[in-house]
Protein backbone atom coordinates (compact mmCIF):
# COMPACT_ATOMS: atom_id res chain seq x y z
CA UNK A 1 0.00 0.00 0.00
CA UNK A 2 2.66 2.29 0.99
CA UNK A 3 4.69 1.84 -2.57
CA UNK A 4 1.47 2.53 -4.14
CA UNK A 5 1.40 6.21 -2.49
CA UNK A 6 3.94 7.93 -4.87
CA UNK A 7 3.01 6.67 -8.21
CA UNK A 8 -0.60 7.45 -7.34
CA UNK A 9 0.10 10.79 -6.22
CA UNK A 10 2.15 11.08 -9.72
CA UNK A 11 -0.77 10.28 -11.70
CA UNK A 12 -2.81 12.83 -9.80
CA UNK A 13 -0.57 15.68 -9.86
CA UNK A 14 -0.31 14.79 -14.06
CA UNK A 15 -3.91 14.90 -14.64
CA UNK A 16 -4.35 17.83 -12.01
CA UNK A 17 -1.73 19.94 -14.89
CA UNK A 18 -3.43 18.41 -17.72
CA UNK A 19 -6.75 19.71 -16.44
CA UNK A 20 -5.54 23.33 -15.66
CA UNK A 21 -3.88 23.92 -19.24
CA UNK A 22 -7.09 22.04 -21.04
CA UNK A 23 -8.61 25.05 -19.03
CA UNK A 24 -6.28 27.64 -20.34
CA UNK A 25 -6.81 26.20 -24.05
CA UNK A 26 -10.65 26.23 -24.14
CA UNK A 27 -11.18 29.04 -22.30
CA UNK A 28 -8.74 31.43 -23.38
CA UNK A 29 -11.08 32.42 -26.81
CA UNK A 30 -13.41 33.86 -24.27
CA UNK A 31 -10.79 35.87 -22.33
CA UNK A 32 -9.37 37.44 -25.50
CA UNK A 33 -13.31 38.28 -26.64
CA UNK A 34 -13.79 39.98 -23.35
CA UNK A 35 -10.80 41.46 -23.75
CA UNK A 36 -11.45 42.58 -27.21
CA UNK A 37 -15.00 44.07 -26.17
CA UNK A 38 -13.62 46.43 -23.35
CA UNK A 39 -10.93 47.31 -25.67
CA UNK A 40 -8.21 46.22 -23.36
CA UNK A 41 -4.94 44.64 -24.21
CA UNK A 42 -4.43 41.19 -22.10
CA UNK A 43 -0.94 39.76 -20.49
CA UNK A 44 -0.26 36.48 -20.67
CA UNK A 45 -0.58 36.12 -17.07
CA UNK A 46 -3.75 37.54 -17.31
CA UNK A 47 -5.31 35.94 -19.64
CA UNK A 48 -4.30 32.53 -17.69
CA UNK A 49 -6.02 34.09 -14.44
CA UNK A 50 -9.05 35.06 -16.71
CA UNK A 51 -9.42 31.55 -17.76
CA UNK A 52 -9.61 29.96 -14.73
CA UNK A 53 -11.62 32.26 -12.93
CA UNK A 54 -14.54 32.45 -15.54
CA UNK A 55 -18.51 32.27 -14.66
CA UNK A 56 -19.63 29.96 -17.27
CA UNK A 57 -15.92 28.10 -19.12
CA UNK A 58 -16.39 25.55 -21.40
CA UNK A 59 -14.30 23.62 -19.16
CA UNK A 60 -13.76 25.03 -15.50
CA UNK A 61 -11.23 24.57 -13.37
CA UNK A 62 -10.32 21.93 -10.99
CA UNK A 63 -10.43 24.43 -7.77
CA UNK A 64 -13.93 25.96 -9.35
CA UNK A 65 -15.04 22.39 -9.21
CA UNK A 66 -13.77 22.20 -5.65
CA UNK A 67 -15.39 25.50 -4.30
CA UNK A 68 -18.62 24.91 -5.75
CA UNK A 69 -18.83 20.89 -4.36
CA UNK A 70 -17.64 22.68 -0.58
CA UNK A 71 -20.38 25.21 -1.20
CA UNK A 72 -22.96 23.09 -1.87
CA UNK A 73 -22.22 19.91 0.10
CA UNK A 74 -20.91 21.69 3.22
CA UNK A 75 -22.23 25.16 3.45
CA UNK A 76 -25.61 24.18 2.25
CA UNK A 77 -28.24 22.85 4.41
CA UNK A 78 -28.77 19.34 3.12
CA UNK A 79 -32.66 20.17 2.81
CA UNK A 80 -32.14 23.20 0.42
CA UNK A 81 -33.05 22.30 -3.22
CA UNK A 82 -29.77 23.71 -3.56
CA UNK A 83 -27.68 21.09 -1.85
CA UNK A 84 -25.89 18.64 -3.36
CA UNK A 85 -26.16 15.85 -0.50
CA UNK A 86 -29.85 16.43 -1.34
CA UNK A 87 -29.66 15.72 -4.99
CA UNK A 88 -26.96 12.66 -4.52
CA UNK A 89 -29.86 11.43 -1.76
CA UNK A 90 -33.09 11.66 -4.51
CA UNK A 91 -30.33 9.25 -7.01
CA UNK A 92 -28.96 7.16 -4.02
CA UNK A 93 -32.49 6.25 -3.06
CA UNK A 94 -33.35 4.99 -6.66
CA UNK A 95 -30.18 3.68 -7.20
CA UNK A 96 -30.92 1.63 -4.04
CA UNK A 97 -34.23 0.10 -4.67
CA UNK A 98 -33.48 -0.70 -8.32
CA UNK A 99 -30.12 -2.27 -7.50
CA UNK A 100 -32.58 -4.40 -4.79
CA UNK A 101 -34.82 -5.06 -7.98
CA UNK A 102 -32.31 -6.14 -10.13
CA UNK A 103 -30.27 -8.44 -8.35
CA UNK A 104 -33.66 -9.86 -7.27
CA UNK A 105 -34.52 -10.63 -10.41
CA UNK A 106 -31.22 -11.35 -11.60
CA UNK A 107 -30.80 -14.52 -8.98
CA UNK A 108 -34.25 -15.25 -9.75
CA UNK A 109 -33.78 -15.22 -13.71
CA UNK A 110 -30.23 -17.30 -13.18
CA UNK A 111 -31.83 -20.02 -10.64
CA UNK A 112 -34.48 -20.55 -13.49
CA UNK A 113 -31.77 -20.63 -16.23
CA UNK A 114 -29.52 -23.96 -14.28
CA UNK A 115 -32.70 -25.07 -13.23
CA UNK A 116 -35.02 -25.22 -16.09
CA UNK A 117 -33.96 -26.54 -19.59
CA UNK A 118 -36.32 -24.65 -21.34
CA UNK A 119 -35.64 -21.07 -19.86
CA UNK A 120 -31.88 -22.13 -20.31
CA UNK A 121 -32.67 -22.49 -23.90
CA UNK A 122 -35.03 -19.44 -24.37
CA UNK A 123 -34.34 -16.44 -21.88
CA UNK A 124 -30.60 -15.94 -22.36
CA UNK A 125 -31.02 -14.59 -25.35
CA UNK A 126 -33.65 -12.13 -24.72
CA UNK A 127 -31.44 -11.49 -21.60
CA UNK A 128 -28.85 -9.88 -23.88
CA UNK A 129 -30.90 -8.57 -26.69
CA UNK A 130 -32.42 -6.31 -23.88
CA UNK A 131 -29.23 -4.71 -23.10
CA UNK A 132 -28.62 -4.07 -26.63
CA UNK A 133 -31.06 -1.49 -26.61
CA UNK A 134 -30.03 2.08 -25.70
CA UNK A 135 -30.94 2.77 -22.42
CA UNK A 136 -31.33 6.61 -23.28
CA UNK A 137 -34.30 5.42 -25.77
CA UNK A 138 -35.82 3.28 -23.74
CA UNK A 139 -35.84 5.46 -20.46
CA UNK A 140 -38.45 7.88 -21.64
CA UNK A 141 -40.75 5.35 -22.44
CA UNK A 142 -40.40 3.41 -19.06
CA UNK A 143 -41.39 6.75 -17.19
CA UNK A 144 -44.22 7.98 -19.70
CA UNK A 145 -45.83 3.69 -19.25
CA UNK A 146 -45.70 3.98 -15.91
CA UNK A 147 -46.88 6.78 -15.51
CA UNK A 148 -49.89 6.67 -17.51
CA UNK A 149 -50.55 3.42 -15.06
CA UNK A 150 -50.35 5.74 -12.18
CA UNK A 151 -46.76 5.18 -10.97
CA UNK A 152 -44.56 8.14 -10.78
CA UNK A 153 -41.43 9.04 -8.47
CA UNK A 154 -38.99 7.15 -7.46
CA UNK A 155 -40.44 3.54 -8.53
CA UNK A 156 -39.66 4.22 -12.52
CA UNK A 157 -36.05 5.51 -11.82
CA UNK A 158 -35.33 2.60 -10.00
CA UNK A 159 -37.29 0.38 -12.81
CA UNK A 160 -34.28 1.81 -15.08
CA UNK A 161 -31.46 1.04 -12.64
CA UNK A 162 -32.78 -2.51 -12.30
CA UNK A 163 -33.32 -3.26 -16.07
CA UNK A 164 -29.21 -2.29 -15.90
CA UNK A 165 -28.36 -3.88 -13.26
CA UNK A 166 -29.73 -7.42 -13.37
CA UNK A 167 -27.75 -8.44 -16.74
CA UNK A 168 -24.08 -8.77 -14.84
CA UNK A 169 -26.02 -10.58 -11.49
CA UNK A 170 -27.90 -12.83 -14.43
CA UNK A 171 -24.94 -13.80 -16.06
CA UNK A 172 -22.47 -13.97 -13.37
CA UNK A 173 -25.52 -16.32 -11.05
CA UNK A 174 -25.76 -18.73 -13.98
CA UNK A 175 -21.57 -18.87 -14.43
CA UNK A 176 -21.59 -18.93 -10.15
CA UNK A 177 -24.36 -21.68 -9.88
CA UNK A 178 -22.84 -24.05 -12.41
CA UNK A 179 -19.44 -23.75 -10.49
CA UNK A 180 -19.97 -27.01 -8.48
CA UNK A 181 -17.83 -29.65 -10.42
CA UNK A 182 -19.38 -33.19 -11.27
CA UNK A 183 -17.81 -35.16 -8.13
CA UNK A 184 -19.33 -32.43 -5.99
CA UNK A 185 -22.75 -33.27 -7.72
CA UNK A 186 -22.65 -36.88 -7.73
CA UNK A 187 -21.41 -36.90 -4.53
CA UNK A 188 -24.78 -35.68 -3.69
CA UNK A 189 -26.61 -37.87 -5.61
CA UNK A 190 -24.80 -40.59 -3.89
CA UNK A 191 -26.39 -38.99 -0.51
CA UNK A 192 -29.90 -38.96 -2.59
CA UNK A 193 -30.26 -35.07 -2.12
CA UNK A 194 -32.90 -32.92 -3.60
CA UNK A 195 -32.49 -30.54 -6.09
CA UNK A 196 -33.61 -27.92 -3.41
CA UNK A 197 -30.63 -29.35 -0.73
CA UNK A 198 -28.01 -29.31 -3.75
CA UNK A 199 -29.43 -25.80 -4.21
CA UNK A 200 -29.00 -23.89 -0.70
CA UNK A 201 -25.92 -26.70 0.58
CA UNK A 202 -23.75 -26.82 -2.89
CA UNK A 203 -25.01 -24.34 -5.56
CA UNK A 204 -25.64 -20.80 -3.77
CA UNK A 205 -22.57 -21.29 -0.92
CA UNK A 206 -20.15 -22.12 -4.87
CA UNK A 207 -21.86 -19.40 -6.58
CA UNK A 208 -20.58 -15.98 -3.71
CA UNK A 209 -17.20 -15.37 -5.47
CA UNK A 210 -19.42 -14.56 -8.86
CA UNK A 211 -22.04 -13.02 -7.34
CA UNK A 212 -19.71 -10.25 -5.56
CA UNK A 213 -18.19 -9.74 -8.92
CA UNK A 214 -21.45 -9.21 -10.37
CA UNK A 215 -22.84 -7.29 -7.75
CA UNK A 216 -19.72 -4.53 -8.29
CA UNK A 217 -20.62 -4.24 -11.90
CA UNK A 218 -24.62 -3.97 -10.99
CA UNK A 219 -24.22 -1.45 -8.61
CA UNK A 220 -22.40 1.23 -11.30
CA UNK A 221 -24.61 -0.02 -13.66
CA UNK A 222 -27.53 1.05 -11.11
CA UNK A 223 -26.29 4.62 -10.54
CA UNK A 224 -26.19 5.34 -14.17
CA UNK A 225 -29.83 3.80 -14.55
CA UNK A 226 -30.82 6.25 -11.90
CA UNK A 227 -28.96 9.03 -13.13
CA UNK A 228 -30.33 8.41 -17.02
CA UNK A 229 -33.96 8.45 -15.64
CA UNK A 230 -33.76 11.87 -14.24
CA UNK A 231 -32.76 12.93 -17.62
CA UNK A 232 -35.73 12.79 -19.72
CA UNK A 233 -37.94 13.09 -17.28
CA UNK A 234 -37.83 17.12 -16.37
CA UNK A 235 -37.23 15.67 -12.98
CA UNK A 236 -36.07 18.43 -10.52
CA UNK A 237 -34.40 16.53 -8.07
CA UNK A 238 -31.29 14.28 -8.37
CA UNK A 239 -27.41 14.25 -10.06
CA UNK A 240 -29.23 13.61 -13.39
CA UNK A 241 -31.63 16.74 -12.99
CA UNK A 242 -28.52 19.41 -11.78
CA UNK A 243 -26.98 17.98 -15.07
CA UNK A 244 -29.51 18.66 -17.28
CA UNK A 245 -30.55 21.90 -15.54
CA UNK A 246 -26.95 22.83 -15.77
CA UNK A 247 -26.43 21.99 -19.36
CA UNK A 248 -29.72 24.42 -20.37
CA UNK A 249 -28.12 27.09 -18.50
CA UNK A 250 -24.33 26.75 -19.58
CA UNK A 251 -23.42 26.22 -15.70
CA UNK A 252 -20.36 23.90 -16.79
CA UNK A 253 -19.54 24.37 -12.99
CA UNK A 254 -22.90 22.97 -11.54
CA UNK A 255 -22.29 19.72 -14.63
CA UNK A 256 -18.44 18.86 -13.31
CA UNK A 257 -19.29 19.08 -9.85
CA UNK A 258 -22.44 16.58 -10.16
CA UNK A 259 -20.38 14.40 -12.32
CA UNK A 260 -17.77 14.25 -9.84
CA UNK A 261 -20.12 13.66 -6.55
CA UNK A 262 -21.99 10.52 -9.24
CA UNK A 263 -17.87 9.47 -9.53
CA UNK A 264 -17.74 9.43 -5.43
CA UNK A 265 -21.05 7.92 -4.85
CA UNK A 266 -20.20 5.23 -7.29
CA UNK A 267 -17.04 4.43 -5.68
CA UNK A 268 -18.27 4.38 -1.99
CA UNK A 269 -21.29 1.84 -3.68
CA UNK A 270 -18.49 -0.45 -4.99
CA UNK A 271 -16.03 0.11 -2.33
CA UNK A 272 -18.83 -0.86 0.29
CA UNK A 273 -19.45 -4.17 -1.73
CA UNK A 274 -15.85 -5.08 -1.79
CA UNK A 275 -15.70 -4.54 1.52
CA UNK A 276 -18.42 -7.01 2.04
CA UNK A 277 -17.17 -9.46 -0.29
CA UNK A 278 -13.62 -9.53 1.60
CA UNK A 279 -15.07 -10.12 4.53
CA UNK A 280 -17.89 -12.88 3.58
CA UNK A 281 -15.09 -14.57 1.18
CA UNK A 282 -12.80 -14.72 3.79
CA UNK A 283 -14.93 -16.08 6.57
CA UNK A 284 -16.20 -18.83 3.85
CA UNK A 285 -13.27 -20.02 3.13
CA UNK A 286 -13.30 -19.06 -0.54
CA UNK A 287 -10.81 -16.03 -0.87
CA UNK B 1 -27.20 -65.72 -5.67
CA UNK B 2 -26.27 -66.40 -1.72
CA UNK B 3 -28.10 -64.72 1.06
CA UNK B 4 -25.03 -62.50 2.02
CA UNK B 5 -23.97 -61.46 -1.66
CA UNK B 6 -24.23 -57.71 -0.99
CA UNK B 7 -23.32 -56.78 -4.85
CA UNK B 8 -24.08 -59.06 -7.57
CA UNK B 9 -23.25 -57.89 -11.67
CA UNK B 10 -24.71 -59.98 -14.08
CA UNK B 11 -23.69 -59.77 -17.94
CA UNK B 12 -23.07 -56.12 -17.28
CA UNK B 13 -21.82 -54.18 -20.63
CA UNK B 14 -21.74 -50.09 -20.22
CA UNK B 15 -20.91 -48.03 -23.99
CA UNK B 16 -20.61 -44.98 -24.02
CA UNK B 17 -21.65 -42.88 -26.94
CA UNK B 18 -18.63 -40.22 -27.83
CA UNK B 19 -17.89 -38.61 -30.92
CA UNK B 20 -14.65 -41.00 -31.96
CA UNK B 21 -18.10 -43.50 -31.82
CA UNK B 22 -19.25 -45.95 -28.73
CA UNK B 23 -16.71 -46.71 -26.34
CA UNK B 24 -16.72 -50.19 -23.95
CA UNK B 25 -16.17 -49.32 -21.10
CA UNK B 26 -17.43 -52.43 -19.56
CA UNK B 27 -18.23 -55.83 -21.39
CA UNK B 28 -20.23 -58.73 -19.77
CA UNK B 29 -19.11 -58.49 -16.29
CA UNK B 30 -20.07 -61.28 -13.94
CA UNK B 31 -19.45 -60.33 -10.43
CA UNK B 32 -20.99 -60.76 -6.88
CA UNK B 33 -19.49 -59.44 -4.19
CA UNK B 34 -20.34 -61.03 -0.26
CA UNK B 35 -20.99 -59.07 2.79
CA UNK B 36 -17.92 -58.47 4.79
CA UNK B 37 -15.09 -58.66 2.12
CA UNK B 38 -12.71 -56.14 1.17
CA UNK B 39 -12.59 -56.54 -2.72
CA UNK B 40 -10.46 -54.07 -4.74
CA UNK B 41 -10.78 -53.74 -8.39
CA UNK B 42 -7.25 -53.08 -9.98
CA UNK B 43 -6.38 -52.24 -14.03
CA UNK B 44 -4.70 -49.67 -16.15
CA UNK B 45 -6.49 -46.84 -16.82
CA UNK B 46 -9.82 -47.28 -19.22
CA UNK B 47 -10.21 -50.79 -17.88
CA UNK B 48 -13.68 -49.62 -16.53
CA UNK B 49 -13.08 -49.78 -12.37
CA UNK B 50 -14.41 -47.32 -11.82
CA UNK B 51 -16.96 -47.17 -14.43
CA UNK B 52 -18.01 -50.35 -12.66
CA UNK B 53 -17.80 -48.84 -9.19
CA UNK B 54 -19.97 -45.92 -10.51
CA UNK B 55 -22.81 -48.40 -11.80
CA UNK B 56 -22.79 -49.62 -8.17
CA UNK B 57 -23.32 -46.36 -6.86
CA UNK B 58 -25.88 -45.67 -9.71
CA UNK B 59 -23.77 -42.70 -10.92
CA UNK B 60 -23.69 -44.69 -13.93
CA UNK B 61 -26.41 -46.86 -16.14
CA UNK B 62 -25.36 -49.89 -17.19
CA UNK B 63 -26.48 -50.77 -20.89
CA UNK B 64 -27.41 -53.92 -20.68
CA UNK B 65 -27.31 -56.74 -17.89
CA UNK B 66 -28.42 -56.29 -14.32
CA UNK B 67 -26.66 -55.07 -11.74
CA UNK B 68 -28.26 -55.55 -7.95
CA UNK B 69 -27.29 -54.01 -4.71
CA UNK B 70 -28.78 -55.68 -1.47
CA UNK B 71 -30.84 -57.35 -3.44
CA UNK B 72 -32.36 -54.25 -5.10
CA UNK B 73 -31.67 -52.35 -7.74
CA UNK B 74 -28.74 -49.70 -8.20
CA UNK B 75 -31.28 -47.00 -7.75
CA UNK B 76 -32.89 -47.98 -4.92
CA UNK B 77 -30.31 -48.85 -2.91
CA UNK B 78 -29.13 -45.00 -3.77
CA UNK B 79 -32.16 -43.70 -2.44
CA UNK B 80 -32.09 -45.82 0.65
CA UNK B 81 -28.73 -44.75 1.17
CA UNK B 82 -27.44 -47.77 1.09
CA UNK B 83 -23.79 -46.77 0.44
CA UNK B 84 -21.07 -44.44 1.20
CA UNK B 85 -18.64 -42.91 -1.58
CA UNK B 86 -15.12 -41.76 -1.23
CA UNK B 87 -14.19 -39.98 -3.96
CA UNK B 88 -10.52 -39.44 -5.06
CA UNK B 89 -10.42 -35.85 -4.02
CA UNK B 90 -11.53 -35.41 -0.25
CA UNK B 91 -14.43 -32.73 -1.65
CA UNK B 92 -14.65 -30.99 1.81
CA UNK B 93 -16.76 -27.83 1.95
CA UNK B 94 -14.23 -24.76 2.74
CA UNK B 95 -16.82 -22.77 4.20
CA UNK B 96 -17.76 -25.98 6.43
CA UNK B 97 -15.55 -27.01 9.38
CA UNK B 98 -14.86 -30.47 9.86
CA UNK B 99 -17.93 -31.18 11.56
CA UNK B 100 -19.91 -29.47 9.64
CA UNK B 101 -18.93 -31.59 6.21
CA UNK B 102 -19.67 -34.82 8.11
CA UNK B 103 -22.94 -33.22 9.33
CA UNK B 104 -23.92 -32.39 5.54
CA UNK B 105 -25.16 -35.58 4.61
CA UNK B 106 -26.88 -36.29 8.02
CA UNK B 107 -28.80 -32.64 7.48
CA UNK B 108 -29.50 -34.19 4.15
CA UNK B 109 -31.09 -37.22 5.86
CA UNK B 110 -32.71 -35.55 8.67
CA UNK B 111 -31.40 -36.44 11.29
CA UNK B 112 -31.56 -34.18 14.64
CA UNK B 113 -28.95 -31.96 15.72
CA UNK B 114 -28.29 -34.58 18.66
CA UNK B 115 -27.74 -37.57 16.63
CA UNK B 116 -25.62 -35.59 14.51
CA UNK B 117 -23.32 -34.98 17.16
CA UNK B 118 -23.27 -38.28 18.23
CA UNK B 119 -22.46 -39.85 14.90
CA UNK B 120 -19.64 -37.19 14.09
CA UNK B 121 -17.85 -37.95 17.45
CA UNK B 122 -18.16 -41.48 16.70
CA UNK B 123 -16.93 -41.11 13.19
CA UNK B 124 -13.87 -38.82 14.17
CA UNK B 125 -12.82 -41.36 16.60
CA UNK B 126 -13.24 -44.27 14.02
CA UNK B 127 -11.35 -42.12 11.51
CA UNK B 128 -8.39 -40.74 14.18
CA UNK B 129 -9.31 -37.47 13.98
CA UNK B 130 -10.86 -36.36 17.84
CA UNK B 131 -10.10 -32.88 18.30
CA UNK B 132 -10.35 -31.55 14.81
CA UNK B 133 -14.30 -30.78 14.32
CA UNK B 134 -13.72 -27.32 14.47
CA UNK B 135 -11.32 -26.69 12.25
CA UNK B 136 -11.13 -25.42 8.59
CA UNK B 137 -10.60 -28.38 5.75
CA UNK B 138 -7.70 -25.85 4.75
CA UNK B 139 -6.12 -26.15 7.95
CA UNK B 140 -5.77 -30.25 7.75
CA UNK B 141 -2.97 -32.08 5.63
CA UNK B 142 -4.06 -34.08 2.42
CA UNK B 143 -4.19 -37.04 4.76
CA UNK B 144 -6.64 -35.73 7.66
CA UNK B 145 -8.71 -34.30 4.41
CA UNK B 146 -9.07 -37.82 2.60
CA UNK B 147 -9.85 -39.37 6.49
CA UNK B 148 -12.34 -36.68 6.87
CA UNK B 149 -14.03 -37.69 3.87
CA UNK B 150 -13.73 -41.02 4.83
CA UNK B 151 -15.81 -39.74 8.75
CA UNK B 152 -18.30 -38.66 6.31
CA UNK B 153 -19.21 -41.25 4.50
CA UNK B 154 -19.24 -43.59 7.52
CA UNK B 155 -21.28 -40.72 9.28
CA UNK B 156 -24.94 -42.22 8.21
CA UNK B 157 -24.11 -46.24 8.68
CA UNK B 158 -24.48 -47.60 5.11
CA UNK B 159 -22.89 -51.30 5.31
CA UNK B 160 -21.11 -50.39 1.81
CA UNK B 161 -18.04 -48.50 1.79
CA UNK B 162 -17.61 -47.65 -1.92
CA UNK B 163 -13.92 -46.10 -2.54
CA UNK B 164 -12.44 -44.89 -5.96
CA UNK B 165 -9.00 -44.27 -5.73
CA UNK B 166 -9.39 -42.41 -2.28
CA UNK B 167 -5.57 -42.64 -1.67
CA UNK B 168 -4.29 -42.06 -5.42
CA UNK B 169 -3.29 -38.41 -4.53
CA UNK B 170 -1.19 -39.07 -1.54
CA UNK B 171 2.30 -39.75 -0.89
CA UNK B 172 3.77 -43.49 -0.06
CA UNK B 173 4.25 -43.03 3.49
CA UNK B 174 0.59 -41.22 4.28
CA UNK B 175 -0.76 -43.86 1.92
CA UNK B 176 0.85 -46.60 4.12
CA UNK B 177 -0.88 -45.31 7.11
CA UNK B 178 -4.11 -44.59 5.81
CA UNK B 179 -3.93 -48.27 4.63
CA UNK B 180 -3.09 -49.10 7.91
CA UNK B 181 -6.12 -47.51 9.20
CA UNK B 182 -8.93 -48.48 6.82
CA UNK B 183 -7.88 -52.19 7.78
CA UNK B 184 -8.46 -51.77 11.47
CA UNK B 185 -11.18 -49.30 10.37
CA UNK B 186 -12.86 -52.56 8.46
CA UNK B 187 -12.61 -54.63 10.99
CA UNK B 188 -13.95 -52.64 13.75
CA UNK B 189 -16.79 -51.87 11.45
CA UNK B 190 -17.17 -54.94 9.02
CA UNK B 191 -18.36 -53.48 6.60
CA UNK B 192 -18.48 -53.95 3.04
CA UNK B 193 -15.48 -52.42 1.41
CA UNK B 194 -15.16 -51.93 -2.44
CA UNK B 195 -11.89 -50.07 -3.42
CA UNK B 196 -10.59 -48.83 -7.14
CA UNK B 197 -6.85 -48.64 -6.87
CA UNK B 198 -3.82 -48.86 -9.29
CA UNK B 199 -1.04 -49.67 -6.81
CA UNK B 200 -0.38 -53.23 -6.75
CA UNK B 201 1.08 -53.37 -3.09
CA UNK B 202 -1.92 -51.43 -1.81
CA UNK B 203 -4.92 -53.95 -3.48
CA UNK B 204 -2.87 -56.99 -1.90
CA UNK B 205 -2.28 -55.70 1.03
CA UNK B 206 -5.61 -54.58 1.65
CA UNK B 207 -8.10 -57.09 0.01
CA UNK B 208 -10.00 -60.46 0.78
CA UNK B 209 -10.52 -60.73 -3.09
CA UNK B 210 -8.80 -58.86 -5.87
CA UNK B 211 -10.51 -58.38 -8.94
CA UNK B 212 -7.90 -58.06 -11.87
CA UNK B 213 -9.44 -55.93 -14.96
CA UNK B 214 -8.27 -54.92 -18.89
CA UNK B 215 -9.60 -52.54 -20.94
CA UNK B 216 -10.85 -52.52 -24.59
CA UNK B 217 -13.44 -53.52 -23.72
CA UNK B 218 -13.45 -53.35 -20.18
CA UNK B 219 -13.74 -56.53 -18.60
CA UNK B 220 -12.64 -58.58 -15.21
CA UNK B 221 -9.97 -60.80 -16.32
CA UNK B 222 -9.22 -62.39 -12.62
CA UNK B 223 -10.47 -62.42 -9.41
CA UNK B 224 -7.93 -63.73 -6.88
CA UNK B 225 -8.93 -65.17 -3.44
CA UNK B 226 -6.61 -63.99 -0.80
CA UNK B 227 -4.90 -66.05 1.21
CA UNK B 228 -3.35 -63.87 3.75
CA UNK B 229 -5.10 -63.45 7.29
CA UNK B 230 -7.58 -60.87 8.28
CA UNK B 231 -4.52 -59.71 10.33
CA UNK B 232 -2.27 -58.04 8.59
CA UNK B 233 0.63 -55.68 10.35
CA UNK B 234 2.48 -53.55 7.43
CA UNK B 235 5.35 -56.04 7.16
CA UNK B 236 3.36 -58.73 5.89
CA UNK B 237 4.38 -57.29 2.56
CA UNK B 238 7.12 -59.07 3.15
CA UNK B 239 6.26 -62.69 3.56
CA UNK B 240 5.98 -65.06 0.24
CA UNK B 241 2.61 -65.23 0.27
CA UNK B 242 2.35 -61.41 -0.21
CA UNK B 243 5.08 -61.64 -3.05
CA UNK B 244 2.89 -64.41 -4.47
CA UNK B 245 -0.55 -63.32 -4.44
CA UNK B 246 1.26 -59.99 -5.88
CA UNK B 247 2.87 -61.58 -8.53
CA UNK B 248 -0.60 -62.91 -9.67
CA UNK B 249 -1.97 -59.76 -10.03
CA UNK B 250 0.80 -58.30 -12.07
CA UNK B 251 0.70 -61.75 -14.17
CA UNK B 252 -2.91 -60.84 -14.94
CA UNK B 253 -2.26 -57.25 -15.36
CA UNK B 254 -0.05 -58.34 -18.45
CA UNK B 255 -2.31 -60.79 -19.59
CA UNK B 256 -4.80 -58.28 -20.04
CA UNK B 257 -2.62 -55.84 -21.86
CA UNK B 258 -0.70 -58.55 -24.19
CA UNK B 259 -3.12 -58.02 -27.33
CA UNK B 260 -1.66 -54.47 -27.70
CA UNK B 261 1.63 -53.84 -25.71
Amino acid sequence: MRQATLPILTVVAAIFALWYLGAVWLNSDWAYDKAVRLDKDLTFSEMVIDTWSQDKPKLPAPHQVAAELWDTTIDKRITSKRSLVYHSWITLSSTLLGFVLGTGLGIALAIGIVYNRTMDMSVMPWVIASQTIPILALAPMIIVVLNAIGISGLLPKAIISMYLSFFPVVVGMVKGLRSPDNMQLDQMRTWNASPTQTFWRLRLPSSMPYLFTSLKVGMAASLVGAIVGELPTGAVAGLGARLLAGSYYGQTIQIWSALIMAAVLAALLVATIGMVQRATLKRMGLS
Amino acid sequence: MKTDTVISAKDLSLTFQTGDGPVHALKDVTLDIAKGDFVSFIGPSGCGKTTLLRAMADLEHPTSGTMTVNGTTAEEARRARAYGYVFQAAGLYPWRTIAGNISLPLEIMGYDKAEQARRIQRVLELVELEGFEKKYPWQLSGGMQQRASIARALAFDADLLLMDEPFGALDEIVRDHLNEQLLKLWERTNKTICFVTHSIPEAVYLSTRIVVMSPRPGRISDVIESPLPRERPLDIRDSPEFIEVAHRVRDGLRAGHSDDV
